[in-house]
């Protein structure tokens, strides 16, 4: 065989990464690059689209001088990216009408009010799954169109362009305008049933069709690349989160996982149709792999995990690095009664409060700051737990066993209380990048580098399992003060705050 | 150069004390009085009132036996490549992952800790059995692949370690210090260690270092298993030796250590 490796790219919120895979789902190369987020505003979050772009050619040549590789040995790349981040580009010069808006810019906060209207945020959970919050695209779409001159008639005449990162990526790389159901289906554009764009969803958002791409399968070759991967397919594109659930071979409907990154996701594969939550989860597409039906998911987000650490490190600087924060964690036994909920842009599943705000709650002249590093990493803890208690009402199944994934897995002490808390084993897989995992999958499924679903369960196996042992009346009070704190966040925002 | 560092004037006794120190840290026996300020080209009294401010502060260690120095222990704390292990492991993820299953067997990391090895990071066998993580575990450094390599990096620390004994885990166990530097001076040189049955029985191990960006040791990786599949005839196998570097060194690589 010439080609021995899959190449995945991963265009996340923090970084840019390349990972190379051999055929044993073995990582052979890792290349990462940050890149810059410009702040506007308060509230405002955006990137350089063609910073994106070039951190992404960067990383996959150095991940192949690393494994002194060349393009002849990759047979396919896989794509997998922050989701809902928007960009909109011209199509004749390729350039980007403006920064990439990222999924945590809250500008179109009273947009998406607006419209909502009489309705609220569930106006359109039934035709696309999600309701009505700044995270997703398409209301992304709206304000620009609204707000920069000229682009409302570009896009009507079809010069404009709308993509999510995968969007840009592959139309960077093989001039094709496309895009897969995962990255689609967080723009509040398409209808979960159909998988198409929605006529009466993009009138009431008011986005032209002519801008948008055409709407492929995650795994399926879209063409051929340009630059360091010169001439090799570009053969899937997945959200991020539905391309962990991909790694961790969740195929199964009952079957999910929780990645701990930035924000955390637990998605829950509820097989070949959607299922409405009735406690504020989101449903969602977890995968459609080449013709095979589409697979769908009910998702929990969590908006501030790992983000907390970082905050906790570079705006009170009580650590150099984030994973210091389980060594000043250890320096005490617990969290003193004190609990953090970083509330910071609001609540997202179960609550959905935008008007909620953070707050550190339990407060007492014996808190130390090894305590609110326990309160911080607590947090992650209790507001999965939250999430969980959703998914198995919604699902009418009990998780038996959390899988997780994503760089907060290196931190024992976080994993240890998290099975302390949610009362299941907590297994982390033998390769912690689940969602460059799961982008080399499908890329890899699509290229025939591996033939079934079977093989790719075949190279799952545990690397560490963290069992609970937390005492049942411990467990309970924490939870019940946890929830405590949670209601002292809500209703914090006022009118006339910015 | 910038003209601000040639403009600063040296303090003599800082230099010829540094310079004791750097010449302590390249020999693994202890020197004497005579034999430093040769070397050093220092008048004999010069050097003995530098060794005594060193001793005094716990740089530089006067054995009560032959009246000859070593590098003290204070130093461990001082300017050795100090790092978080939570930090390590984080770095560590993915290529302990990967040598895991490439190798099919187990994987730790392990950092120095008060003379005995910290395990800082466990990677399940990936062969779906039922194993428990071991991160916060000590093992004895003498008797385990990870001890004997960092202990290879860290002269002072074997030194201290044979002082504080060599207890028998098995019969391969090292247990003359002698014997153990000798052990510890083809380990360094090759570049990784391995043990033999010598902790748990029918068991073997390897490790290899992981340094940093200075080139300073902080830690070792390595695999560990039954010996029937670790071993071959009763000796090591050089591809999971080979292995077990690779590993190490793209985590050096990773915290910025030059190939070499």
């Amino acid at each position: 065989m010439i080609h021995q490796y899959i190449a995945s790219v991963d265009q996340g919120t923090a970084s840019s990464r390349c990972i190379l895979f051999d055929h044993a789902a073995r990582i052979v190369a890792v290349s990462q690059k940050e890149h810059h987020h410009i702040f506007p505003r308060p509230g405002w979050v955006e990137h350089d689209p063609l910073e994106l772009l070039n951190n992404v050619h960067t990383v996959i040549q150095r991940a192949l001088e690393n494994a002194q590789l060349k393009a002849t040995d990759i047979a396919a790349l896989g794509i997998t990216n922050q989701r809902e981040t928007t960009v909109l580009w011209h199509r004749e010069t390729g350039e980007p009408a403006y920064h990439a808006i990222n999924w945590q810019d809250t500008r179109t906060d009273h947009l998406v009010r607006e419209l909502g209207g009489e309705l609220g945020q569930d106006r359109f959970r039934d035709r696309c799954g999600l309701p009505l919050a700044t995270y997703f695209s398409g209301p992304k779409i709206r304000w620009l169109l609204d707000n920069v001159t000229g682009l409302r008639e570009r896009a009507e005449s079809g010069d404009l362009l709308f993509g999510t990162i995968d969007s840009w990526l592959i139309w960077k790389l093989t001039g094709r305008h496309v895009t897969d159901p995962t990255n689609a289906s967080r723009t509040m554009l398409m209808n979960l049933n159909t998988l198409q764009w929605d006529d009466q969803l993009l009138d009431v958002m008011g986005v032209p069709r002519a801008m948008l791409p055409e709407i492929c399968s995650s795994a399926e070759v879209y063409g051929e690349a340009t630059g360091s991967l010169e001439g090799v397919p570009v053969a899937a594109a997945l959200g991020d989160q539905s391309a962990a659930l991909v790694g961790q071979t969740c195929f199964e409907r009952g079957e999910g996982k929780c990645t701990y990154g930035t924000g955390s996701f637990l998605l829950l594969n509820t097989g070949e149709a959607p299922v409405q939550s009735a406690n504020g989860l989101l449903s969602t597409v977890a995968y459609k792999l080449g013709s095979r039906p589409a697979a769908y998911a009910l998702e929990g987000s969590i908006a501030n995990t790992g983000a907390l650490v970082q905050w906790f490190r570079d705006n009170v600087g009580l650590i150099t690095s984030a994973p210091e924060i389980e060594t000043l964690a250890l320096t005490v036994q617990d969290n003193g009664g004190c609990y953090f909920v970083p509330a910071f842009a609001g609540l997202f599943a179960p609550h959905w409060r935008a008007d909620a705000r953070g707050v550190i709650a339990g407060l007492t002249g014996y808190i130390t700051k090894g305590h609110l590093a326990r309160a911080v990493l607590e947090a992650t803890a209790w507001q999965t737990r939250e999430v969980v208690e959703a998914m198995n009402s919604d699902a009418s199944v009990t998780l038996q066993t959390l899988r997780v994934d994503g760089g907060m897995t290196a931190n024992n002490l976080l994993m240890q209380f998290l099975a302390d808390v949610l009362d299941v084993p907590v297994v982390r897989p033998l390769v912690a990048e689940t969602p460059s995992l799961g982008a080399a999958y499908a890329a890899g499924l699509a290229v025939n580098f591996w033939p079934d679903l079977e093989t790719l369960r075949g190279h799952w196996h545990p690397a560490a399992e963290w069992r609970p042992k937390m005492d049942p009346a411990i467990r309970a009070k924490g939870y019940r003060k946890w929830q405590k704190a949670v209601r002292r966040a809500l209703d914090w925002v006022d009118e006339d705050d910015e | 150069m910038t003209n601000a560092v040639a403009d600063v004037k040296s303090i003599q006794s800082i230099e010829r004390a540094a310079a004791i120190l750097r010449l302590l840290s390249g020999r693994s026996r202890r020197l004497g009085v005579v034999e430093i300020a040769g070397e050093l080209d220092l008048a004999k009294a010069t050097a003995h009132g530098i060794l005594r401010t060193l001793t005094h502060v716990g740089f530089v260690e006067q054995d009560p036996e032959s009246g000859k120095y070593q590098l003290g222990a204070a130093l461990l704390h001082i300017g050795s490549s100090y790092l978080d292990g939570n930090e390590l492991r984080t770095r560590a993820l993915n290529w302990s992952d990967s040598l895991a299953s490439r190798t099919n067997e187990a994987v730790r990391i392990g950092t120095l800790h008060d003379g005995q090895v910290l395990v800082v990071h466990h990677v399940f066998r990936p062969d779906d059995t039922r194993q428990v993580l071991e991160v916060g575990a000590l093992l004895p450094a003498h008797a385990t692949a990870l001890g004997k390599m960092l202990l290879a990096e860290h002269a002072y620390a074997a030194a201290e370690c044979v002082k504080a004994g060599l207890p028998r885990y098995t019969a391969a166990t090292i247990v003359e210090g002698e014997q153990l530097q000798l052990a510890l001076t083809l380990i360094k040189d090759r570049g990784w260690a391995a043990d033999l049955e010598e902790f748990v029985p029918d068991e073997a191990a390897y490790a290899a270092p992981i340094k940093d960006r200075r080139g300073d040791t902080v830690g070792a990786i390595g695999i560990s298993g039954p010996s029937e599949r670790l071993c071959v005839k009763g000796k090591t196998r050089s591809d999971l030796a080979a292995s077990v570097r690779e590993a190490a060194r793209s985590i050096s690589r990773e915290l910025g250590a030059m190939p070499g």
